[in-house]
């Protein structure tokens, strides 16, 4: 079978450049803490960072933990990406995801671990694949782009919750405010290194992460579908004339996409959380966009680059109790990666490295 | 919001690439993007004490500690509006400052911000490691974890702000607020000055307290305010009895507070109350805009947070988070903490009204005073004015 794919991987542009993005968006924070705390602060804040990111069990639960949900999310929009569709959506898929594996969690009861937690766990999967399908259908059927459905899907899927959240059979009893009841334990993803700590928070999840992660990478590169996927995303006209169905191929990846999305809110849900409240998931679907771009919409370097941000957020907090310097900083040198990643003209500008060949489309145009 | 805030770093991101793709792509741009990110920083955190000061009531300035007073080291954690939010966070570390100045909090007593849910857990617990001897939460979202944190941490001293505990734990003191009584006084204030006999008042959310306590008391205000001057004026936007009202559906989009504003308008309304946090600041940029409406601010006094609307703002519904987090850490360092449900009243200045218009006739104001000593001393009761 013949693959879509560039003949030698260009190292500069799949390694160096988000190396280099990520270093230097870390110089220029450094910059901002000299700016706003003074420059005996910097060293004192970055070391904070690296500490509560890689030193010690604990840290590395917190970024294995904070990782789990980023890199779920992350695949979503990746594989998107390699189908040419821009999936905004993630955001409302882990809300709506999350809140159907909590109703799973919560209403079914007297279910054994093995029976009760993958049917939760499916349950945030279909919630989320009908939250993209629905984007990919009307893409499909009346070429409503997906950047603007997704979109508006996402404030639905916040309403929506609002007003889930408002049902008796859904809020905690005695509560008025929006929180919905607890998942039961037997829904739980259960928790990897509780033996050692009770505090240490990395659960199942994080294994369910990797196992679609590798099995993204199968659907991508090895199988036929697959094939069709990318084939639909380099070139629809061509592939459409070689036989394939570009219809069905966006509503099967918007409907994939989105059970991701759901999967990465059922992960909150039902491994940290245990519960939904408006809110819950936090710009992850957002911060998502920036690892597919990051991870240059490879399974494997969206697991790298969801193992990067999980860092800077759980180091982010303990830098945060260690110094002055305020979470915040977190964000900006987030968006400062992408800023780098986005326009990797600019780093190859700033550290003279030489352009690679073929530097791959993102998504298709509006007109497309 | 911060999610927003995060479509909009990815946005200008893209935006840049576009820009990068014009060709010409400098570093310079770059630098230049960090640069402004860097000079709005220092304003936002300078503008900080500056918006938070003279919120807190007088009760709590000229106080000297007393001899067996300990000060504490006392550890706020934020929901995710974070430490600047003009509100509940805001306030509630106006009251830590002010327990330092005084001499209840130690200097190194300090605050955590939450970005996320997943949070608030991390967070308190590195104050319990750190060794704070009260760990001071902000808000219902934070209501599961510093229950679950109480509970592990039994002799660790805890203090929630504007949420209580059905069962009470012993260790946590829910701070809580009269509200009814506050904004009683802002519908006699509204009923008062209205020139077109009607007012009204919206909610963000409809949350039965949190959000309808301000609401029913704003009513009975301009009930009060009716049966004693023998006017009609009336109240639109909510209905005590029924417990039916506006709403606008969150408390993020101000837009629509702006919307439903202009349709209250219309009807002639030109006293407004929007108890939506932030989404009322859409009815101030409304009034600033039209002229001839009063806003009627909730939470923090208004005319300090939003010092470009001090023009239309009537007065503020004051919620003394500040007073409730000085009043706790005192408890605690004079040794005298107990916990459960504390609600704060009008009579210790946990509730109260922020700076009333200038140009506001200066008997109404002192009818308004009036009506607040009587409410402390208990001659009068708001929610006698419910018609059932």
């Amino acid at each position: 079978m013949e693959r879509i794919a560039p003949s030698h991987i260009d190292w500069r542009s799949v390694v160096l450049v988000p190396l280099l993005a990520v270093f230097t968006a870390l110089v220029i924070g450094a910059l901002i803490i000299v700016l706003t705390e003074g420059p005996d602060d910097v060293v004192p804040a970055y070391v904070a960072l690296f500490r509560g990111a890689f030193v010690g069990i604990s840290a590395i639960s917190e970024t294995l933990t904070a990782a789990t949900p980023l890199i779920i999310a992350g695949l979503s929009v990746a594989l998107g990406f390699r189908a040419g569709l821009f999936n905004i959506g993630v955001e409302g898929q882990m809300t709506v995801g999350g809140m159907a594996a909590v109703f799973a969690g919560f209403a079914l009861s007297g279910l054994p671990l093995v029976i009760h937690l993958p049917l939760a766990i499916l349950a945030g999967f279909i919630g989320g694949a009908i939250w993209g399908g629905i984007p990919g259908w009307l893409r499909a059927q009346t070429g409503a782009h997906e950047v603007i459905t997704t979109i508006m899907l996402n404030f639905i899927a916040y309403r929506l919750i609002d007003y889930l959240l408002k049902q008796p059979a859904i809020i905690r009893e005695g509560r008025f405010d929006p929180i919905s009841k607890d998942v039961l334990p037997s829904a739980r993803l259960p928790q990897l290194l509780d033996w050692i700590t009770p505090s240490l928070r990395l659960h199942g999840g994080f294994i369910l992460a990797l196992l679609l992660a590798w099995g993204i990478w199968w659907l991508l590169f090895r199988s036929t579908i697959g094939f069709e996927f990318r084939a639909v995303g380099s070139n629809p006209s061509a592939a459409a004339y070689a036989g394939m169905s570009v219809t069905a191929t966006t509503v099967l990846v918007m409907a994939i996409a989105g059970g991701l999305g759901g999967l990465a809110g059922a992960n909150q849900t039902l491994g940290v959380l245990y519960s939904v409240s408006p809110g819950f998931t936090s710009g992850i679907g957002f911060d998502a966009i920036a690892l597919a771009l990051l991870g240059r919409s490879h399974p494997g370097g969206v697991v790298l680059a969801g193992l990067l941000f999980g860092a800077l957020r759980a180091g982010g907090q303990v830098m945060q109790v260690r110094s002055g310097v305020g979470i915040d900083l977190i964000t900006v040198v987030q968006a400062l990666i992408i800023v780098f990643i986005a326009a990797p003209a600019l780093v190859r500008a700033l550290y003279r490295v030489r352009a690679g060949e073929g530097a791959g489309q993102l998504t298709r145009g509006w007109s497309a | 919001m911060r999610k927003y805030t995060r479509l909009v770093a990815l946005l200008a991101a893209l935006a840049m690439v576009l820009a990068a793709c014009g060709g010409g792509e400098e570093p310079a741009e770059t630098t230049q993007a960090a640069e402004t990110t860097v000079a709005t920083t220092p304003d936002t955190t300078e503008a900080t004490p500056d918006t938070t000061e003279g919120t807190t009531p007088d009760t709590t300035e000229g106080e000297e500690p007393t001899a067996d007073v300990t000060p504490i080291r006392a550890c706020q954690v934020t929901d995710t509006g974070g430490i600047d939010d003009r509100s509940f966070n805001q306030t509630a570390w106006k009251g830590v400052q002010d327990a330092i100045a005084d001499g209840y909090a130690t200097e190194d007593s300090d605050y955590l911000e939450s970005t996320s849910a997943t949070d608030y857990e991390t967070n308190i617990n590195s104050w319990i490691q750190e060794g704070c001897d009260l760990i001071i939460t902000v808000g219902f979202l934070l209501g599961d974890a510093t229950a679950a944190a109480a509970e592990a941490n039994p002799d660790q001293y805890f203090e929630i702000l504007d949420f209580a505990y059905e069962e009470d734990i012993p260790n946590v003191v829910g701070a809580v607020f009269n509200t009814v009584d506050a904004a009683f006084l802002a519908g006699y204030l509204a009923a008062g000055v209205s020139e077109t006999g009607v007012i009204a008042t919206y909610g963000g959310i409809q949350l039965p307290g949190a959000v309808t306590d301000f609401m029913d008391g704003f009513v009975y205000g301009a009930r009060y305010y009716n049966q004693q001057n023998g006017t009609d004026v009336q109240v639109l936007g909510w209905n005590p009895e029924e417990q039916t009202g506006t709403f606008t559906g969150d408390f993020e989009n101000l837009d629509n507070g702006r919307n439903v504003s202009q349709a209250f308008v219309e009807e002639g309304a030109d006293v407004i109350l929007p108890v939506a946090g932030p989404v009322g600041e859409g009815t101030a940029a409304l009034a600033a805009e039209i002229g001839n409406l009063w806003v009627v601010g909730v939470d923090a006094d208004w005319t300090q947070t939003m010092p470009q609307y001090a023009d239309v703002i009537l007065t503020s519904v004051l919620k003394g988070l500040d007073v409730a987090a000085y009043t706790v850490i005192k408890d605690v360092a004079e040794g005298n903490f107990e916990g459960g449900t504390r609600v704060f009243t009008i009579a210790e200045d946990g509730v109260g009204l922020g700076t009333i218009a200038s140009s506001v006739d200066q008997a109404l104001v002192d009818e308004v005073e009036q009506l607040r000593q009587q409410l402390a001393d208990g001659t009068l009761n708001a929610r006698d004015m419910a018609e059932n």
